[in-house]
This record gives C-alpha cells, sequence and structure tokens, in this order.
C-alpha cells in the first residue's frame, strides 16, 4: 500500500477485528416473551386480566364471607337496601344479595368455562380431523367434505332457537344449559382449526417434514399445535362470555338454572319490577356484575389478540 | 352455479331444522293434555288429540307435517283454540319485524360511521371514546340496558311510553335497547377493517393521484372495508333476533318472540315448532341474501365458483 | 437543461416501537428536466423513503421530515398545504409503485382507476375520459384496451397491472415520473418488457423519470446518471459512465462486483459485500459503510465524509478521496487490469 503522507494516523487502514465484536445483534424475543410483553404494556387488558382474578376471587371465597347462604329467605328482612349486614341487600324473599350474586358468579363462570371448553375439545377433533385430512387422497377428502357440509348446516341454525329447544325438552339445571351450548357450539372452533390447519399445512415447513416421513403424530404437536395455540386461545377469551352471556339470556327469559339457585340472569330478571318500586340494588349488582365480567374478558381477548397478531407491531 | 347450490343448502338446512325440531319436540314424554286429562272425559281428549294428528304414529305425523309445511301451513296452536300457528306469526310479525329492521338499521348506520370516524381518528381522542363506548355497549346486556333505559327515559323523564306497543314512539325505547351491542360490534368491526384497508398500497397510490382526502376515504377506504362487515350482516341478524325474545319480553310487545317464549311456557309444541321453523328461515334467508350481495359487492368472488 | 428537481439535506425519521429511526439522513440530489435518474441501495438504505417524502406520501402519524429541501420547478414543495400538494400529485408528479399486485384497488375497474386521475386533474369532458383512457391503455402496451377498461385488477397478470399502474402515472402528462422499484416484484421476461416500455415513453412524452431500484441492471438500462445510497445517505453519484467504468466509493465497488457480468470467465467470481448496513436507530457518527469496508482507516469511525467532487457531475463521500488517504483506487483499478 502507498501511503502519501503517512504523519495523520487518522488515515492509517482500521484494524477491522473491532467490528466483529461490535456485529448488530438487535435481541430478539421469544414470540411468549413478546406476547406477555405487549399485553403487560397493554394497560386495558391488565385491568381485564386483574378485574378476571378479583371475579374469581370473590366467585370462590365471596358466598362464604356472609353467615347467610344464597338460598336463606326470611320474611322480615325482605327489600332491604345494602347495609353493614347485608352488603348489597336483599331480595323480595329475603334473601342476602350478596350470597346470591357472588354465587351467581359461581355458576356463570362454571358455564362459561364448561361450555368454552367442550367446544374447545370438540372443535379441535372435528376441525382437526377435517382440516387434517382434506387433501390426502379420496377418502380423506370425502371425510372432510362430509365434516364440513355438518358444520356448514350447524353453522346455519340459529344457535339460541337450538338451545332453547333442547332446554325446553331436558331437565333443567347447570348441567343442561352446558350441554345445549356446546351441542351448537363447537361449530365455530371447529371452523377456525380446520381453517388453520389447511393454512398451517401450506407451509414450507409443514410439507418439508411431510416429505421426510415425519411421523403424523409429531407433525402434529411439533408444527400444526404450537402454531395454532395463540388463535385458540384468543377465541376461548370470546366464548367464554358468549356462553356466560347465553346463560343470563336464558335464565333471564326463565330457561336458565331453576330456583332456588340463583344466577345474574335470573336475579335480574327477578328483579324487572324495581324500575318502578325503586329497590335499585337487585337490578344494580347483578346488572353491573355481569356487564364487568363482559367487560374484562372483551378487553383481555383484544389485547390478547392484539399482541399475538404479528402484523400488529404498532 | 353457486346460487342454485346455496338455495339448496338452504332448503336442506331448513329440512334439517324441521326435522331436529321435530324430534325433540316429540321426545318429551307426555302429551300436551297431561295437565287437562283429570278434568276432561277420555273422549274429548281422543278428539282433541285426533284433531292435532296426536293419534297417528310418529312418522305419519311427521310427513303429515311436512306436507303441511310445503304448503304454508304451520297447524293449529293448543292454548289458543281460535287462532293457529300462521295467525299467531301474521299477528306477532309487523311488530317484531319493525323492531328488527330498525334496530338493523339504527345498528348499521351508526356503527359504520362510528367505526369509520375511529378509525380515521386512529389512536386520537374520538378513537378513544368511540372505542370505549363500543366496549361497554358489548358488556352490556340489553336486558339490563333496557330497564335502566326504561328508568330514566320513560319513568323518571317521562320522553317515551314505558312499555306496550302502538305509536312509533312506543318503538324508540326497544329499538335502542335492541340496537345497542349490534351498533357496538359493527362500530368496533368496522373500525379494524378500515383501519386495514387504509394501510393498504392501493390506498397510497390514490395518495399519489392527488384524490382529496374524503374522496380517497369515501372511495377506496370505506368501500373496501364494507366488504367484510356485509358478511357480518347474518350473525347481526341472528343475534337481533333472539335480542327480541327478551326485549318483547321486557316492553310487553306483543310480537312473535314474546309468543315464541310464552309457547315455551305453555308447551303449546305446534306453536314452539311452527315459530322456531319462521325464525330460522328468516335467518337463513337473511345469511342467503348477504352471501348474494358480498359476492356481488367483491369482484373478486365470483358466483359460479364456491371460493370459500 | 434546467434543474426540475432538487433535493437537499432531506433528512426523515420514523417513530416505531423501538425508538426513532433515522431513515434518511441528509440526502441531495439533483434530475434534470428530460433526464432519468437512478437511485441504487440495497433495501432499506432509505430510497423508498426519499421518493415518498417528495412526493408526501409518508405516513403522517409515524414519520416526521426532520429537515431539508425539495424543489420541484424551482418551488419549494416539501410541507406544502395539503390541497396544493394534491394538485401537484398526479398531474405534475405521477408515481409508479412497488407491488403492482396489492397497489391497484381491487373492487374499482382499472379504467375506472385511471379516469379518475384525469377527472381530478384535468378539464377533459366526462364522455372523452374514457376515450383517453383507453388510448393510455393502448399507450403501454395492454392488447385490446376497450376491454381492460372494464376488468378488475384481480383479471389482470402481475405485468398488466404495472402497466396500467404505468398508464395512471402518465396520465396527465407529468413533468416527473417516480418509479419506485418497478420492476421487482415482475418476472425477468416482463421486468425487460416494462423497462424498455418506461423508456419509450420517457423519450415520447419528453418526461423525467426518478427510478428507484437495487438492481444495476435496471440502472444500466435506463438511467443517465445514478446516485447510490446506503444507509440514508448518498455515498456516489455521477453519470451511468463514471458510476460503472470510474467509481469512487467502495459501497459502489462492492455493489459492481457483486453483479454477474456477461461473457465473464469462472475466475471472476461473483464477490459479496460482507455484513450488513448498520442499524439506523443509532446511525454511525462516521461513515455508515465503514464496518464493511475493506479500507477503512481511523477518521472512517470519527467523521462522516464530505462530498468530493471530482468532476462536474461526479460525487463521493469517502475519505479515500482525501489527498491524505492511501491510493487504494489506483491499486485495485491497477489489479483489475492485470
Amino acid at each position: 500500500m502507498i501511503e502519501r503522507s503517512n504523519d495523520n494516523v487518522l488515515f492509517r487502514p482500521i484494524d477491522r477485528s473491532r467490528f466483529n465484536q461490535e456485529e448488530l445483534v438487535r435481541p430478539s424475543l421469544s414470540q411468549w416473551k413478546e406476547t406477555v410483553l405487549k399485553i403487560v404494556k397493554n394497560k386495558l387488558a391488565v385491568l381485564g386480566l386483574i378485574l378476571l382474578v378479583v371475579i374469581t376471587f370473590f366467585a370462590i371465597f365471596g358466598p362464604h364471607m356472609v353467615s347467610y347462604s344464597y338460598s336463606d329467605q326470611s320474611l322480615t328482612t325482605r327489600n332491604l337496601p345494602p347495609s353493614s349486614d347485608h352488603w348489597f341487600g336483599t331480595d323480595a324473599l329475603g334473601r342476602d344479595m350478596w350470597a346470591r350474586t357472588w354465587y351467581g358468579a359461581r355458576i356463570s363462570l362454571t358455564i362459561g368455562v364448561a361450555a368454552a371448553v367442550i367446544d374447545l375439545i370438540l372443535g379441535l377433533l372435528v376441525g382437526g380431523i377435517s382440516g387434517y385430512m382434506a387433501g390426502r387422497g379420496k377418502i380423506g377428502d370425502r371425510v372432510d367434505s362430509i365434516l364440513m357440509r355438518i358444520v356448514e348446516i350447524l353453522y346455519g341454525i340459529p344457535y339460541l332457537l337450538v338451545v332453547i329447544l333442547l332446554l325446553v325438552v331436558m331437565e333443567p339445571g347447570l348441567w343442561t344449559i352446558i350441554l345445549a351450548l356446546s351441542i351448537t357450539g363447537w361449530v365455530g372452533m371447529a371452523r377456525i382449526v380446520r381453517g388453520q390447519i389447511l393454512q398451517l399445512k401450506e407451509q414450507e415447513y409443514v410439507s418439508a417434514a411431510q416429505k421426510l416421513g415425519t411421523p403424523h403424530r409429531k407433525i402434529i404437536w411439533r408444527h400444526l399445535f404450537p402454531n395454532m395455540i395463540g388463535i385458540i386461545i384468543v377465541n376461548l377469551t370470546f366464548t367464554i362470555p358468549q356462553a356466560i352471556f347465553a346463560e343470563s339470556f336464558l335464565s333471564f327469559i326463565g330457561l336458565g338454572v331453576q330456583a332456588p339457585i340463583a344466577s345474574w340472569g335470573t336475579m335480574a330478571n327477578d328483579a324487572l319490577g324495581v324500575i318502578l318500586t325503586g329497590q335499585w340494588w337487585r337490578l344494580f349488582f347483578p346488572g353491573f356484575l355481569i356487564s364487568l365480567t363482559m367487560f374484562a374478558f372483551n378487553v383481555f381477548g383484544d389485547g390478547l389478540q392484539d399482541a399475538l397478531d404479528p402484523q400488529a407491531k404498532d | 352455479m353457486y346460487i342454485i347450490k346455496r338455495f339448496f343448502t338452504m332448503l336442506v338446512t331448513i329440512w334439517v331444522i324441521t326435522t331436529l325440531t321435530f324430534i325433540i319436540m316429540h321426545s318429551i314424554p307426555g302429551d300436551p293434555f297431561a295437565s287437562d286429562a283429570d278434568v276432561l272425559p277420555e273422549e274429548v281428549l281422543e278428539n282433541m288429540r285426533a284433531k292435532y294428528n296426536l293419534d297417528e304414529p310418529l312418522p305419519v305425523q311427521y310427513l303429515l307435517y311436512l306436507k303441511n309445511l310445503v304448503m304454508l301451513d304451520l297447524g293449529p296452536s293448543i292454548q289458543s283454540e281460535t287462532r293457529d300457528v300462521n295467525t299467531l306469526i301474521a299477528d306477532g310479525f309487523p311488530a317484531s319485524a319493525l323492531l328488527g329492521i330498525q334496530s338493523l338499521v339504527i345498528a348499521l348506520i351508526f356503527g359504520l360511521i362510528l367505526g369509520i370516524v375511529a378509525a380515521l381518528n386512529h389512536n386520537g381522542i374520538i378513537d378513544y371514546l368511540s372505542m370505549a363506548f363500543a366496549i361497554i355497549g358489548i358488556s352490556i346486556p340489553s336486558f339490563i340496558l333496557a330497564p335502566l333505559l326504561i328508568k330514566y327515559f320513560a319513568v323518571d323523564w317521562g320522553l317515551f311510553p314505558v312499555a306496550s306497543w302502538g305509536t312509533w314512539l312506543h318503538t324508540v325505547l326497544p329499538s335502542l335497547a335492541l340496537a345497542t351491542a349490534p351498533l357496538a360490534i359493527v362500530a368496533r368491526f368496522m373500525r379494524s377493517s378500515m383501519l386495514e384497508v387504509m394501510n393498504q398500497n392501493y390506498i397510497k397510490t390514490a395518495d399519489a393521484k392527488g384524490l382529496s382526502t374524503t374522496g380517497i376515504v369515501i372511495k377506496h377506504g370505506v368501500r373496501n372495508a364494507l366488504i367484510p362487515v356485509i358478511s357480518f350482516i347474518g350473525p347481526l341478524a341472528a343475534f337481533l333476533l333472539t335480542g327480541t325474545f327478551v326485549i318483547e319480553k321486557i316492553f310487553a310487545i306483543p310480537g312473535i318472540g314474546k309468543y315464541f317464549v310464552d309457547s315455551i311456557f305453555n308447551r303449546d309444541f305446534p306453536v314452539i315448532l311452527g315459530t322456531t321453523i319462521f325464525f330460522s328461515t328468516i335467518l337463513i334467508i337473511t345469511l342467503f341474501l348477504v352471501d348474494i350481495s358480498y359476492r356481488i359487492v367483491d369482484p373478486r368472488i365470483k358466483l359460479t365458483s364456491k371460493g370459500d | 437543461m434546467s434543474r426540475l428537481l432538487e433535493v437537499e439535506d432531506l433528512q426523515v425519521s420514523f417513530k416505531t416501537y423501538g425508538g426513532e429511526v433515522k431513515a434518511v439522513r441528509g440526502v441531495d440530489f439533483y434530475l434534470n428536466q428530460g433526464e432519468v435518474l437512478a437511485v441504487v441501495g440495497e433495501s432499506g438504505c432509505g430510497k423508498s423513503v426519499t421518493a415518498q417524502s417528495i412526493m408526501g406520501l409518508l405516513p403522517k402519524k409515524v414519520s416526521r421530515i426532520k429537515g431539508g429541501s425539495v424543489t420541484f420547478e424551482g418551488e419549494e414543495i416539501l410541507g406544502l398545504p395539503k390541497k396544493q400538494m394534491q394538485a401537484i400529485k398526479g398531474s405534475k408528479i405521477g408515481l409508479i409503485s412497488q407491488d403492482p399486485m396489492t397497489s391497484l384497488n381491487p373492487t374499482m375497474m382499472v379504467g375506472k382507476q385511471i379516469a379518475e386521475v384525469i377527472k381530478k386533474h384535468t378539464d377533459i369532458a366526462k364522455n372523452q375520459i374514457k376515450v383517453r383512457v383507453i388510448e393510455l391503455l393502448a399507450m403501454v402496451g395492454l392488447p385490446n384496451p376497450e376491454q381492460r377498461y372494464s376488468q378488475y385488477p384481480h383479471e389482470l397478470s402481475g405485468g398488466m397491472r404495472q402497466r396500467v399502474l404505468i398508464a395512471m402515472a402518465i396520465s396527465c402528462d407529468p413533468q416527473l415520473i417516480i418509479a419506485d422499484e418497478p420492476t421487482t416484484a415482475l418476472d425477468v421476461t416482463i421486468q425487460a418488457q416494462i423497462l424498455d416500455l418506461l423508456k419509450d415513453l420517457q423519450k415520447s412524452l419528453d418526461t423525467s423519470i426518478m427510478i428507484i431500484t437495487h438492481d444495476l441492471g435496471v440502472v444500466a438500462e435506463v438511467a443517465q446518471r445514478v446516485a447510490v445510497m446506503y444507509a440514508g445517505v448518498i455515498v456516489e453519484s455521477g453519470t451511468v459512465e463514471e458510476i460503472f467504468e470510474n467509481p469512487d466509493h467502495p459501497y459502489t465497488w462492492g455493489l459492481l462486483n457483486s453483479i454477474p457480468k456477461y461473457g465473464s470467465g469462472e475466475k471472476d467470481r461473483l464477490i459479496p459485500i460482507q455484513g450488513s448496513p448498520p442499524d439506523l436507530f443509532a446511525p454511525p457518527t462516521g461513515c455508515p459503510f465503514a464496518a464493511r469496508c475493506e479500507y477503512a482507516m481511523e477518521i472512517c469511525v470519527q467523521e462522516m465524509p464530505d462530498k468530493k467532487r471530482t468532476s462536474e457531475t461526479h460525487h463521493a463521500r469517502c475519505w479515500l478521496n482525501d489527498p491524505r488517504a492511501p491510493l487504494v483506487k489506483d491499486l485495485i483499478s491497477a489489479g483489475r487490469a492485470e
């Protein structure tokens, strides 16, 4: 190398090895960590989660915090406003509203979670089989198309009508409602699962794994399931409140849980007359809590969805 | 041809619903006259069973019902001597339809406007307010909202009648109560659809053409953002329909929803069966129309292919 | 030749999740009437952002023009009121965008999408607009232009859609066409057709084109002058001959070494540029290419070199052109000649 002026050190070639240490490494977060981080940053989603935890806590322990049971009637304590004795007041039959409200939370959450879990299992099964069999020879396509025809028809049936019909026929009760809700509820999940699987099957890494002879079970657990879990969880956060909503709706029109069992829907129905009599607490507590639960699930679900959506990077 | 295929799926769905409903209704032990068995002599009961074809074997009853259904006869009611199911539906339908359509229109118009305004104001104060309203609207069930509306707008302020049916003023509160949740859902849906569309390259192209902002938003933005929302009208109609059960009950509106709920408690099976089929048919036709119009609006989907 | 467009010290930043990205950090270039200028650089170097800032197309919420000026026909257009800018966009400056597949409205007939521009910027009578659109569609080489008018984008191939976009860009006889990677998304054979079309149109319409590309083949094909962009700055600019035959910047050398040459023997292997561009969250204070430059000196990491002029048209920002630097370039050209 010819140097014209060697007096200036600045113009000496640099030791290039020092760049290698400075090699740009932007810390790449794992998807789960990033998801959690995004949810934590979303204040509304955090609020939703906290509310859900609090509501669940009271659903479990609330009824035990007072000496009254949800079904104890008392002629002397009818329609009392909230006081230090009856925190949420009492209803027309003198039953403690606090015990009833949180007992109702228990019923609502149980129905919501149970119905959503059954939907999930059935949906995964049907949607999974359908999606996995699609494009797998004549038999595979046949299986897929039969399952999808069933799903298509069920999807066209207004589900609340079916639920109402079933409830007319069956013995009323908690499990009847759960069963009735799941009989049509799984269809949505099945469609989502099938769509996801069909989409994932198009992905190169899945077809590569297939061509390499990876066993089916391994493809399902290694490739398909982890990639679907996000959308499934998001869907759960929307089916649970839907089921809760449906239950309270059914209870409200008189098809839900039967007396003396309390549910937010039946309590709201019992309290309809208070518009005229002014016993606001009888409508307020169940009404507020059901709205709060819906709100909590919705904002948490939204936050989760945003966090899991790779396109929503802000 | 897609429309024809889709039409047959529709007929099959209606048939499946009819059959399912029929089986469910007849799987109940005992008969609707069980409560009358003690008071009425046996011959009278026999006569009544004969009138409702209940003395025939079940398959025959089923075929008879289907035959009548094809002729659009939904059969007699058990509770009411004078009015058959067709009359009941004819009586209740105008109120229910008015309520449903009015709510649908409110939900669509205001929901779309709210969604568009929120999207254009993304992360601005209007956006936050609209979405706060939307999420609260979704969270409050109509059977909680309706009593609140009655308490304030009817009882306390006396702006509207408390309940019942008659003048247009009677329809305002029930329509609002019914429309709020769908309105909120439409607003959220439209907002996210709009946000997605406004990020598309063709919006940038429109901008590069020098079009005015309003022109871009309406011609290129809203039009494309509406497409996914159209497919949402079907479930929305279902939502409104079941909502009428509650709303008609709370406001004491003589609509089909109220007859339906009443018939459940009276165990009036022909009415349950008839109204279920009627409701389902209306919904399925709505879904069908939505599907067709969706395919007309979006040139990418051809009416001839399935394109699912 | 008169100056049509002059960009001086343009600086653009983006707000992102992780902080501010300085995407364009002081870009200077000019474009004369009737000239084709190619802006070359790898993806992420800020070339598209530069084009979009000229047209005022950057998303306002996340981007910010931090400084500089853009003069078009002697008038400052950076920060012009929306209405005035809208009058320029589509009429005096046409854009041909990067991705023909997504740049057309999927629910509007392509003819209508072109008609929209004409309606906005000209006084052509309503019934004549359609005639004009069909004429334009024929001009960009679409067969059956009458039928094309009422087709939807999904009914056209990628190459055809790019032709539609070109027709849209030239519909109001613009003084300047900005073509942002017009061929990147297309098949190689279609690429050549589109480039030919652009060249022809440029001649017949006597317009100027600023073509943005990462493909030096495209540059050689259509451009008269070249600006090489790296990490948000123009590192070298000059005529096509100057850049291809006598490049002054190591990054340009690297670019030229990494494209295959026709008729070269086996021993002329392609030499990739090692490493990757700097992080524009925190751009280096010195020359951004220093970390990847074989000839980097101490000064390169300490100070950004100034524009050095080697001819009327040729500039480079590299310390190697400083009289105090070793004569690397001679050495290399000597090596090449062997």
